[in-house]
């Protein structure tokens, strides 16, 4: 096949799936699909950007995309000024008593040669550090979980608007990176892999259990929204009129004026759903075309030519002097910063903060399917990639499900191995999610949209 | 009464530390000798490890109900302990089906040991869904048998002390059965002809070409012990607190940061590892206020848990320990290269 | 009446251009055969592809009457050719006497006849043999990569610089050892870049220059050639 045609023809495929969804299901729900498509398109050039131009495994994705979905409650939520009366202090104290150890340890461990005096003074501060955070911040959090605990028992946020939270998160996730990053990147290439696991369970066990900070399993919700609410929608004239005059031949059919008026109230409000819905589509839509643009312009600029030619030859990058570490830093703190974004775009879409329901399976290792299949190295991929597998990781439980109906058909309604099969149909999308990934990985390693080769 | 408050803040520490992180490290130091002879033979870090396990566990599991539900049991031993090697066999034959099937195109191709480490996670989505799928994805318990070897009661009332000592028999039988496993690898790695080959191949890929040694037996042989080792420690895992494939799958942090810590691809690295993680994360979890209330005179009394972090943060710990690792040594403790 | 190992015609290269054009190397037993030229002249290419290292695409290659062109490089091993590379030729990891056994891995015999042979050979080896081979040094490390080959008891002995980076006293001592081979009725290829010395003990020699045989001949004739001795061997 042509490779010019391939973008074009995988987009309008991926178009037509849509569309049967909306025809056959409902609008919403195609709506809502396309939503998360879009978010995962993103989360998808983050990873494309580490993976595809720096060839850097980031088996943590989760991890940022919790740090974006904290810091959207950290911003948007309002402030909880009791607890913050109450217990602020022993919490800000803690948090200073935290940084200064890590500072005091750093230099330390910098600037002191005798290994002795090092090792005693690492110990001291350690022990002098979580005493001293001990000492404030156990009772802080005691006091601040207490505080109305069906409700809040957290300091809560700063109240600003949602959406200034994607930006923030980008700062939160990218420093983030920025650790691990120096911690790991100047190590063989599967350490960071490790490490990056390592720090997105972290991120996960903190949010899950740092109730203070997260209401930890108790979830945040009701989170303001950058867009209308539905009842308001409802109550506004200008909405009414816009849905009477969109549907006026179908309405007009309609002889009796109290059931015209029972269609006209029953368009308003499901129409009110698909209408919020297109708003975060336009305005989620709006990001991915902004972050693809810059994306693209950062990696056509002689930053990022260099960043594939090392990618290409380490040896010969580094022989020519560039400095390969620095290069690899910079694009895992651009890709987990756009991955952040994701994540608190994905928090303000749900409304909630659910951080049980961050999984691996879900959150990382989905993500880089999007990424192979769509084509390592190349946005347009990864955009198209984060459309196809979330269509198919959505639509493959009720297609399992339906194909176990059809395999375990001869059997009696109420066979155990009927009802266990059954029961377990829903785990067969991992399998299809593997499968995809090792047929692509073998068949079509550049995946649907492959990086194009750059002229010399 | 001064030295009775000293035994009773040993026992203590004996039962709630002690005890639980030997077991817990021989698990632990099994599974990360599979993901090291896979590492050092096969040169890729294999993200699907800690789903073998959950494999091999469920297969034994489901063994041992086709034992119980014929009759057949170990009398005080748990019924997982019979069906394990035929929980190892089929292990291995699926591991060898899915080499034949999937990594054995990019050993040939000699591809690049990332490429091969993203393949793995290909495979650990089908062993989650196989798994999940036949066994589902709730905790089990499968343990029968014989509980305790020494219970805390008879132990109390027996040197009549104020604190107890369990040691349950999974955890004898743990401790045993790795020490076994270890001392077998180690004797076929360092004494059998098979095993020095293999060492060899690991070393030196090529030369062992050149050499005769053929590299598709020692792939062969590599899977069946990998198997024989995650299965191991799964079945023993399942055994001391119980099976639950997400929990299985969690255990891939420790098993690697185990495994870097000890000395990526060396085998005594891999087991010092193991127990330098389970150590650590058990004695930072553990609070030690009852430990110093023994101890300490009376108005010195600690007033908090005296608790280093909380089990929640049960991953940070191999996390932080990894971080460590890396900063101040990355080759690990032993340093590690080859198996 | 061909020679006992016979690669003829040899061409080819690693996948890109070719290194090696038209390319002939010949030993019979109890023969000792040099193979010299400058740095990239695809001297260790051409003793790749007669181990079948790298696929051909054209070439002869006879071992004993039969045609091995055919055969892996371990069923070359196990035909009777043994190869020390140039460079990572010993199990850094393994301990002298598990180099050797590696080397016998393909013989079910007993080997410690063999190995105490090679003891008697390289008397130094003795003392280190459990003593990891990566902590040897340079020298010792060649002679624990040439004792690794003859573990096979091979019909044909291929060395690709066995005397690298090792002082002028080891050197002979090496040469010494290969002369003593190739009187048990061993065949033996060598590549040198101490050209003089080798082709001092060399019944044959080839000049690869550029892939291809430049010169060929009896070894001391090779030495007597001004044009060879001009441009290879510094005057
Ligand atoms: N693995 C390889 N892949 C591709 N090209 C190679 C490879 N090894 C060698 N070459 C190329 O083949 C050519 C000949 O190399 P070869 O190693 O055969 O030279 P040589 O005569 O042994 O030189 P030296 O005396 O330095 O050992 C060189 O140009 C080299 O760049
Ligand atoms: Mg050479």
């Amino acid at each position: 096949m042509n490779d010019e045609l391939r973008a074009p023809i995988a987009f309008t495929v991926m178009g037509i799936l849509l569309a049967i969804v909306g025809f056959t299901q409902s609008w919403s729900v195609s709506l809502s699909i396309i939503n998360l498509c879009i978010i995962s398109s993103i989360m998808a050039i983050g990873v494309n950007l580490q993976w595809g131009y720096g060839g850097l495994f980031n088996a943590g994705v989760m991890g940022f995309t919790a740090l974006g979905g904290l810091t959207a409650v950290l911003v948007s939520h309002d402030p909880i000024y009791e607890a913050w009366d109450k217990a602020g202090v022993g919490i800000i104290i803690s948090t200073i008593i935290f940084i200064l150890s890590i500072t005091a340890l750093l230099f330390v461990f910098r600037n002191i040669e005798n290994k002795q005096i090092r090792n005693t003074l690492i110990i001291l501060i350690i022990f002098f550090g979580l005493i001293g955070i001990n000492n404030f911040y156990g009772p802080s959090i005691n006091i601040i979980e207490s505080i109305d605990p069906a409700k809040t028992g957290f300091l809560g946020g700063l109240g600003l608007p949602i959406i200034f939270s994607w930006l923030i998160a980008a700062v939160v996730a990218g420093l983030v990176a920025w650790v691990i990053g120096k911690i790991t990147l100047r190590l063989r290439s599967d350490y960071l892999a490790i490490a990056t696991l390592g720090i997105s369970e972290i991120v996960i066990a903190v949010v899950k259990h740092e109730d203070w900070l997260s209401r930890g399993v108790k979830n945040v919700s009701g989170l303001d929204r950058p867009v209308p609410y539905e009842i308001e929608l409802q109550e506004s004239q200008w909405f009414l009129n816009l849905i009477e005059s969109i549907n006026f031949s179908k309405l007009e059919a309609i002889n009796s004026l109290t059931s015209r008026q029972d269609v006209l109230n029953d368009l308003v409000i499901s129409s009110s759903g698909i209408f919020v819905k297109l708003c975060y589509a336009g305005l989620f839509f709006s990001v991915l075309l902004l972050i693809f643009y810059l994306s693209q312009l950062a990696l056509n600029s002689p930053w990022g030519r260099m960043l594939r030619a090392i990618r290409d030859n380490e040896e010969a990058a580094s022989a020519m002097g560039k400095n390969i570490f620095l290069q690899h830093l910079q694009i895992f703190i651009i890709g987990s910063a756009i991955i952040g974004i994701a994540g608190a775009m994905l928090t303000t879409l749900d409304g909630q903060f659910t951080p049980g329901s961050y999984r691996p399976l879900r959150f990382t290792f989905i993500i880089w399917l999007m990424v192979i299949i769509g084509g390592s190295g190349n946005n347009l991929g990864s955009i198209f990639g984060g459309f196809f597998i979330w269509f198919i990781w959505i639509e493959a439980e009720p297609l399992s499900i339906g194909f176990v109906n059809m395999l375990a058909g001869g059997l009696e309604y109420d066979n155990p191995l009927r009802i266990h099969l059954l029961g377990s149909a829903a785990h067969l999308r991992l399998f299809i999610m593997g499968l995809l990934l090792l047929l692509a990985l073998r068949f079509m390693p550049k995946g649907v949209i492959p990086e194009k080769i750059q002229k010399k | 009464m001064e030295n009775f408050e000293f035994i009773n803040a040993i026992v203590l520490l004996a039962n709630f530390v002690l005890v639980p992180a030997l077991s817990y490290g021989s698990q632990l130091a099994l599974a990360t000798l599979s993901l090291t002879i896979v590492y050092g033979v096969l040169r890729f870090s294999n993200f699907a490890q800690a789903d073998w396990m959950s494999f091999g566990t469920m297969a034994a599991i489901l063994f041992a109900w086709l034992f119980q539900s014929i009759g057949i049991t170990a009398g005080i031993f748990p019924t997982a302990l019979l069906a394990l090697p035929f929980a190892i066999i089929v292990t291995a034959l699926f591991c060898l089906l899915i080499d034949r099937s999937v990594y054995s195109f990019y050993r040939k191709q000699k591809s690049q040991p990332i490429v091969l480490m993203i393949v793995s996670v290909g495979v650990m989505f089908i062993l989650q869904a196989i798994v999940r799928f036949i066994i589902g994805p709730n905790d089990r318990k499968f343990f029968d048998g014989e509980k305790y070897i020494i219970h805390a009661l008879d132990f109390k009332n027996y040197f009549g002390l104020e604190e107890g000592l369990t040691i349950k028999s999974t955890q004898l039988i743990t401790v045993i059965v790795a020490l076994i496993a270890m001392i077998s690898l180690f004797y076929f790695l360092q004494k059998t002809k098979l095993g020095k080959s293999m060492r060899a191949y690991s070393n030196n890929e090529d030369l062992a070409l050149l050499s005769g040694i053929n590299p598709e037996k020692i792939v062969i042989v590599t899977w069946i012990i990998s198997s024989i080792l995650i299965t191991t420690a799964g079945v023993l895992y399942g055994l001391d607190k119980s099976f639950k494939p997400f929990t299985y799958f969690n255990l891939l942090l420790p098993m690697f940061a185990a495994a870097i810590v000890g000395g990526i691809g060396s085998p005594i690295g891999a087991v010092i590892g193991g127990y330098v993680i389970a150590f650590s994360e058990i004695t930072l979890t553990y609070a030690y206020k009852k430990f110093f209330v023994y101890l300490m005179p009376e108005h010195l009394e600690p007033s908090g848990l005296m608790q280093v972090l909380s089990t929640d943060y049960k991953f940070a710990i191999s996390f932080i320990i990894l971080v460590i690792v890396l900063i101040v040594r990355p080759t690990g403790i032993v340093r590690g290269k080859i198996i | 009446m061909t020679k006992f190992l016979s690669c003829t015609n040899m061409t080819g290269g690693y996948g890109g251009e070719d290194i090696i054009h038209s390319c002939d190397i010949e030993v019979d037993k109890s023969q000792i055969v040099v193979i010299v030229g400058p740095n990239g002249a695809g001297k260790s290419t051409a003793m790749k592809a007669m181990l079948g290292m790298i696929s051909l695409k054209e070439g002869n290659l006879i071992l004993d009457g039969s045609d091995i062109s055919k055969l892996s490089p371990q069923d070359r091993v196990a035909a009777g050719i043994a190869f020390v590379p140039q460079t990572m030729n010993v199990f850094s990891e393994l301990t002298v006497e598990e180099n050797l056994e590696m080397g016998a891995f393909l013989r079910d015999d007993n080997i410690q006849e063999t190995i105490g042979e090679i003891y008697n050979l390289f008397p130094a080896m003795k003392d280190k043999r459990n003593q990891l081979a990566g902590e040897l040094s340079g020298g010792q490390r060649q002679q624990v990569a040439v004792s690794r080959a003859l573990m096979t008891r091979p019909k044909v002995l291929m060395l690709d610089e066995p005397t690298a980076g090792v002082s002028p006293i080891v050197m002979k001592e090496i040469f010494e050892r290969i002369i003593t081979i190739k009187n048990s009725g061993v065949a033996i290829v060598i590549v040198e870049q101490n050209a003089k010395q080798a082709l001092n003990i060399a019944d044959f020699g080839y000049v690869l220059v550029g892939g291809e045989n430049k010169f060929s001949g009896e070894g001391q004739e090779l030495l007597k050639n001004q044009e060879v001795r001009k441009s290879f061997l510094g005057g």
